[in-house]
């Protein structure tokens, strides 16, 4: 089903390329597909390009995860479209006729605005690249059950196809189509979600294929004996084979403690050495019988047979001081590359769980609230008699020396989770010391910076306004963008929330919440999410690579080499740079698989408010402003945000360094490159001041120019 | 529509911007409002505000919907010329405008 329904959707997708792409001719037909594009057309395909798998996939993922903080990011998204309709729109197009560094660059004739501005477009273009083909190999692995690999290059080579043929004809139509979609779904499931309420039962109805419904499956706690680091599990025959602690950074306490039980479970003979055990929720059969990769080990207990699994617990403590210890979900890889999960070998029967749900909510509304309305959802999930079960990991090297992942259920008020601080922690906590709060702050206020100006700075946003004939339509496309994306963002809430409530979250990644939600009400559903999620792929990047083909094509190559190609030429390069990038993405998105695509994402709109915004606001309201004012805050700009983005705590992690030695102490570099950029703009503008040159438009100029 | 745009003398421009500039720092006063309170204050956030949504959502998606009506009443303010704003340019305004 879901493969028929991709298949559809992709089809659909280069029939529209395809047959649009007879306009691609020549050079405004490629590039700016002849300017003739309705505005409300090109207003949905802004929401289409806008509205990437980071909005789709990923912030749905982080309001399933971490609550309110991940609804932050559609705020900002959202918020920065005020910037791009008030200042940036009208200007840009009556300016511009390809690039936006054609408008930059509207007063100056210089050569070197064209080549940082191009530079800058690369740039930004493949930062924003990465997540979303991240996010394609993160579907297509439990869609289509082909490696996250070929996920990103089937997904890379469909856009290749579209944007070096279709040219931005194609593109637009297929970002109007996703756009269109994007919105009639997630309006879709918002109303599922409501119509289903709030409620402590199993919703996933699917437990076929794929990620194993548990939902209803509660996990054990059973009471136990803490004396030093002695314990006694309340399970058959146990004993504690590990015991795995983290330790608060300040204080010094333990906040996560870990046991590796060995103990029995029942198993049930079915025939001469065919055993059937039940392990969280799932039955498992398995034989003892020699020849295996796997020894079995099943023992005799009072005369009845069992089952001998080591699997992880937590420490919980219980009222009145009593501790439990609570079941988890545990994978785990030896050093020779064997996976077991949950005590047993990992194949296509033993799969994690899906985690998630709510374990309480207020009394009124006993087991279930049924159909409630959009305010009642929210209200609900915010109470503080509502607890959200919220999923965690942690990640360590067991003393046999296997990498083990642990997955748990942490019971989160509802109080606690719809407000700030689950993934960004901005209050101050017992013993840490005040620089580390401060700096967590900078960092929640460096990405709320940098999404507010990021929006308007986005290349694949900026070429859209020259598909539209005139100023007017830039702007009247601007405000439908605006509807509609922000109509978009306000689901992201629901489908957020619908999606834990759900209890069907993949405790791996939380990129793949909304399509699991929408699996939760049946296949079809989940079909048509999923499908969307490709074209919303599709669509942001066949806009991002249109926008990296076109600064090559206008601004790199002639002025790099000096010399005027014809249109021809420009167009032939223009396929050629959309081919390369599309291959350069395709590399990228399976380097970064694991990471969140909103918070790759939100890189992208750090490195676009730093090296183009600072420009075009002080373009458009700073007289003094001088070419090479411009040229250097674009570079600097693209250089400082890269360099604080590379020497960051997050990409220590991913080279595989203590983060907490990274020579950078927050992640987010916006709150300081922004400032810079604009900061370099004004001294080098300032020390490079000369007569405007006379371009004959002069009035304009100066209109744009004085406040 | 026309492309007459291109040639407009720059009055309504300069009106247009003026508008936008100043709706995009009422914006950006209200969007840091909500930062701060995030940042400083994030208890406060959880206290209950409107219609039993806290007050971070209930700050969250005002900021999504004010954004949508600012947008829509920028929309009818640039079309419709305003004479207190601009009443010594309003001829030559209204002579741009009959391309509405």
């Amino acid at each position: 089903m879901t493969i028929i329904v991709f298949i559809v959707f992709v089809g659909i997708v280069l029939a529209i390329s395809a047959y649009t792409s007879r306009k691609a001719r020549g050079v405004g037909g490629y590039f700016v597909a002849n300017s003739s594009i309705n505005w409300g057309v090109n207003g949905i395909a802004f929401a289409g390009s806008y509205l990437s798998v980071a909005s789709f996939l990923g912030i749905c993922g982080l309001i399933a995860f971490f609550g309110f903080d991940g609804f932050l990011y559609s705020i900002g998204f959202l918020a920065g479209w005020v910037i791009a309709l008030f200042v940036i729109a009208e200007p840009m197009k009556r300016m511009g006729t390809f690039t936006f560094s054609d408008a930059l660059d509207k007063r100056f004739k210089s050569r070197g605005i064209h080549l940082a501005a191009g530079l800058s477009v690369l740039v930004v273009s493949l930062f924003y690249l990465v997540p979303q083909m991240v996010g394609a190999g993160v579907l297509i692995e439990p869609l289509l059950g082909i490696p996250h690999l070929w996920g990103v290059i089937i997904v890379g080579t469909a856009i290749i196809l579209i944007v070096a043929l279709g040219g931005m004809t194609s593109t637009t139509y297929v970002q109007f189509f996703n756009g269109g979609l994007l919105l009639l779904f997630a309006g879709i499931l918002t109303a599922a979600v409501l119509i289903r309420g709030v409620t402590t039962m199993s919703q996933n109805q699917n437990n076929e294929e794929g990620l194993v419904d548990l939902q209803s499956y509660q996990y054990q706690e059973v009471p136990v004996e803490v004396s030093g680091e002695m314990i006694i599990p309340g399970l058959i025959d146990a004993s504690v084979t590990e015991r795995i602690s983290t330790t608060d950074r300040y204080t010094g306490r333990e906040n996560l403690v870990l046991y590796q039980i060995s103990h029995l479970i029942p198993a049930t003979p079915i025939e001469d050495n065919i055993f059937s055990v039940n392990i969280k929720g799932r039955t498992l059969v398995f034989t003892t019988a020699l020849g295996q990769d796997f020894l079995w080990n099943v023992e005799q207990f009072d005369g009845q047979p069992f089952l001998r699994i080591e699997d992880w617990w937590r420490l919980v403590e219980g009222e009145g001081g009593a501790y439990r210890l609570a079941e988890t979900q545990y994978r785990s890889v030896s050093s020779d590359g064997v996976a077991f999960i949950n005590g047993a070998p990992e194949d296509s029967t033993n799969r994690l769980r899906q985690v998630g749900g709510i374990s309480r909510i207020p009394a009124v509304y006993g087991e279930g609230t049924g159909s409630v309305n959009p305010l009642q959802m929210l209200s609900i999930m915010s109470d503080s008699e509502t607890i959200v079960l919220q999923p965690k990991s942690v990640v360590f090297t067991s003393n046999a020396g296997e990498r083990v992942s642990v997955y748990y259920n942490e019971p989160t008020t509802g109080s606690v989770f719809m407000r700030p601080g689950l993934m960004f922690p901005l209050e101050a906590k017992d013993g840490e010391p005040a620089t580390i709060t401060l700096l967590n702050r900078l960092n929640f206020i460096s990405l709320m910076l940098a999404l507010f100006l990021g929006t308007a700075a986005l290349p694949h946003i900026l070429i859209r306004y020259y598909t539209v004939p005139d100023p007017d339509a830039a702007r009247k496309s601007t405000i439908i963008a605006i509807i509609g994306i922000g109509l978009f963002y306000i689901f992201t809430m629901y489908m957020g929330v619908g999606a834990v409530n759900s209890g069907a979250l993949n405790p791996e990644t939380s990129n793949m919440s909304a399509p699991l939600l929408a699996r939760s009400f049946g296949e079809m559903l989940f079909a048509m999410i999923s499908g969307i999620a490709f074209t919303t792929v599709l669509a942001t990047v066949s806009g991002l690579i249109m926008a990296a083909s076109g600064a090559v094509a206008h601004d790199l190559m002639g002025n790099i080499s000096q010399r005027q190609f014809s249109d021809k030429t420009k167009v032939l390069a223009g396929r050629i740079v959309a081919v390369v990038v599309g291959i350069i993405g395709i590399i990228l998105g399976i380097f970064f698989r694991e990471m969140n695509v909103s918070f790759l994402v939100g890189w992208a709109f750090a490195v676009a408010a730093s090296a183009n915004l600072p420009s075009l606001i002080m373009m458009l309201f700073w007289k003094k402003t001088t070419a090479k004012g411009i040229i250097a805050s674009i570079l600097v700009g693209i250089i400082a945000s890269v360099t604080l983005i590379m020497l960051s705590p997050d990409m220590w992690a991913r080279y595989g360094l203590d983060p907490a030695t990274a020579p950078m102490p927050i992640n987010q570099p916006g709150i300081i490159s922004i400032p810079l950029s604009f900061a370099v703009l004004v001294i080098v503008s300032l020390a490079t001041t000369e007569k405007q040159p006379d371009t004959g438009k002069k009035v304009e100029i100066k209109q744009s120019a004085k406040l | 529509m026309k492309q007459q745009i291109s040639s407009d003398p720059g009055d309504s421009e300069q009106r247009k911007s003026n508008i936008g500039v100043r709706m995009t720092i009422l914006y950006a006063i209200i969007y840091s409002g909500f930062v701060v309170l995030s940042v400083f204050m994030p208890t406060l956030m959880g206290v209950d505000a409107l219609f039993g949504l806290n007050l971070a959502i209930a700050y969250g998606l005002a900021l999504i919907i004010i954004a949508i009506i600012f947008a829509i009443i920028y929309n009818l303010m640039v079309r419709i010329p305003k004479p207190t704003n601009a009443s010594h340019r309003i001829k030559k305004s209204n002579a741009e405008r009959s391309k509405e």
